[in-house]
């Protein structure tokens, strides 16, 4: 799976001349998979640059959740206005309404001029935490600790395993972090990844302010990556606050505290392969 | 290592780490997966030293019977109601706890049922009844 980076921060984009170098578009990330797929998680403001060209005519996104900066690309995704592409919109499922009708609360005036049922060429697929397949990778999506119903997605391809979990407070569900690995958000999308792309929100100083709001801490990240046993590490999700230097400093903290997994800093058009 | 609980668990159980109220979890199989510290008073051992119990050991663990001393089928518990029916039961039973002493006990027992309909257990409270 070849995969590259076009959002990366978290809750809300953050332009300008101090967010050069990680970006300032909100989460999507492109999975090319070996069985000629394109793949695209979430669908944050990174979504619309998003390069479909030899892309198969059918494209598939993959939801976390529903929070604005994981949905706001989607109308400005080209692909959904063009006829010839197929798109399949998959996310989690709600006890009360729909993917479609949640997703159409956005995409309807006032807030958005096209509204979802003149998509025609656009389907919808509410998630039950399972494994579902997508042409030649298999899906497993779980829910994962995150306020609302938050999906963690961990895709295989030939025995290759990217986990995807960009919002994500493992810690919060443990009095004592690490909790035993049963016990324990995430684990079993993440365990053994080959590479894993995760929240790595906050500094430990800010996560002390923030607990509950569903996003990690970098000792947090970095002992949630120790325990399941992960590769290669991509953060993601950065603080909107944190400026390029601010989050060299946190990934550089990251690095010293890491063990096992090899910390990828999840910048903006970063590509690797799976 | 054992398969992950469901992230609807870990959030209940983290939440009852944190009550003063008596609460008990059990899988959908009927395993029990956790008690809180309040619990072990009334369970006579603590969770750490007994650790989750598979369902076939626990009648084994712990003997109910009514308020004349009549034993008391499984599937008459609350718990194991809430468990059979996935429906919120209650009940009053006499108790006896892995240290040996009787107790009288006030079950609520509530079938957790998460996200797609995924029936994933029970989440009950003990109350023990003034003598």
């Amino acid at each position: 799976m070849k995969t590259r980076l076009w959002g990366t921060r978290g809750s809300i984009a953050a332009g300008g001349a101090n967010t050069i170098r990680y970006g300032g578009d909100t989460s999507a990330v492109e999975v090319r998979t070996a069985g000629g797929q394109l793949l695209i998680l979430d669908a944050g403001s990174g979504l619309r640059p998003v390069d479909t060209s030899g892309a198969p005519d059918r494209v598939d996104i993959l939801l976390s959740h529903l929070h604005m900066d994981h949905v706001q690309g989607l109308p400005f995704f080209h692909p959904l206005l063009d006829p010839e592409f197929e798109v399949h919109v998959w996310g989690p499922i709600s006890t009360t309404r729909t993917l479609r009708a949640r997703l159409s609360r956005y995409m309807s005036p006032p807030l958005f001029p096209v509204r979802v049922r003149d998509l025609e060429n656009v389907f919808f697929h509410d998630v039950v935490p399972g494994r579902f397949d997508i042409g030649s990778v298999e899906v497993h999506a779980d829910l994962i600790c995150h306020p609302g119903s938050t999906l963690g997605y961990r895709l295989i391809e030939e025995g290759r395993v990217l986990a995807y979990l960009p919002d994500h407070e493992p810690a919060f569900g443990s009095r004592v972090f690490p909790a035993a690995d049963e016990w324990t958000s995430g684990f079993e999308i993440a365990r053994e990844a080959h590479v894993m792309i995760h929240d790595a929100q906050y500094d430990d100083l800010e996560y002390q302010s923030r607990v509950g709001w569903g996003h990690s801490s970098i000792t947090h990240l970095a002992t949630f990556a120790q325990i399941t046993s992960v590769e290669r590490l991509v953060t993601f999700h950065h603080d909107p606050a944190h400026t390029d230097d601010d989050l060299d400093d946190l990934h550089d903290r990251l690095e010293e505290i890491s063990e096992g997994a090899v910390v990828l800093r999840g910048q903006t058009g970063l590509t690797f392969d799976v | 290592m054992s398969p992950q609980h469901p992230v609807e668990m870990i959030l209940l159980r983290q939440l009852a780490s944190y009550l003063t109220i008596a609460i008990w979890m059990m899988d959908a199989d009927g395993n029990l997966i956790y008690y809180n510290e309040p619990a072990e008073r009334l369970l006579g051992v603590t969770f750490d030293d007994a650790g989750p119990i598979h369902a076939d050991q626990l009648s084994q663990m712990f003997r109910a019977t009514d308020f004349d001393g009549n034993p008391l089928a499984d599937s008459s518990l609350p718990i194991v109601k809430a468990l059979s029916k996935q429906k919120p039961t209650h009940g009053e039973i006499r108790f006896c706890g892995k240290d040996g002493v009787w107790r009288d006990v006030e079950i609520s027992a509530f079938p957790v049922e998460g996200q797609a309909n995924r029936f994933l257990g029970v989440f009950a409270t003990f109350w023990e009844l003034a003598e």
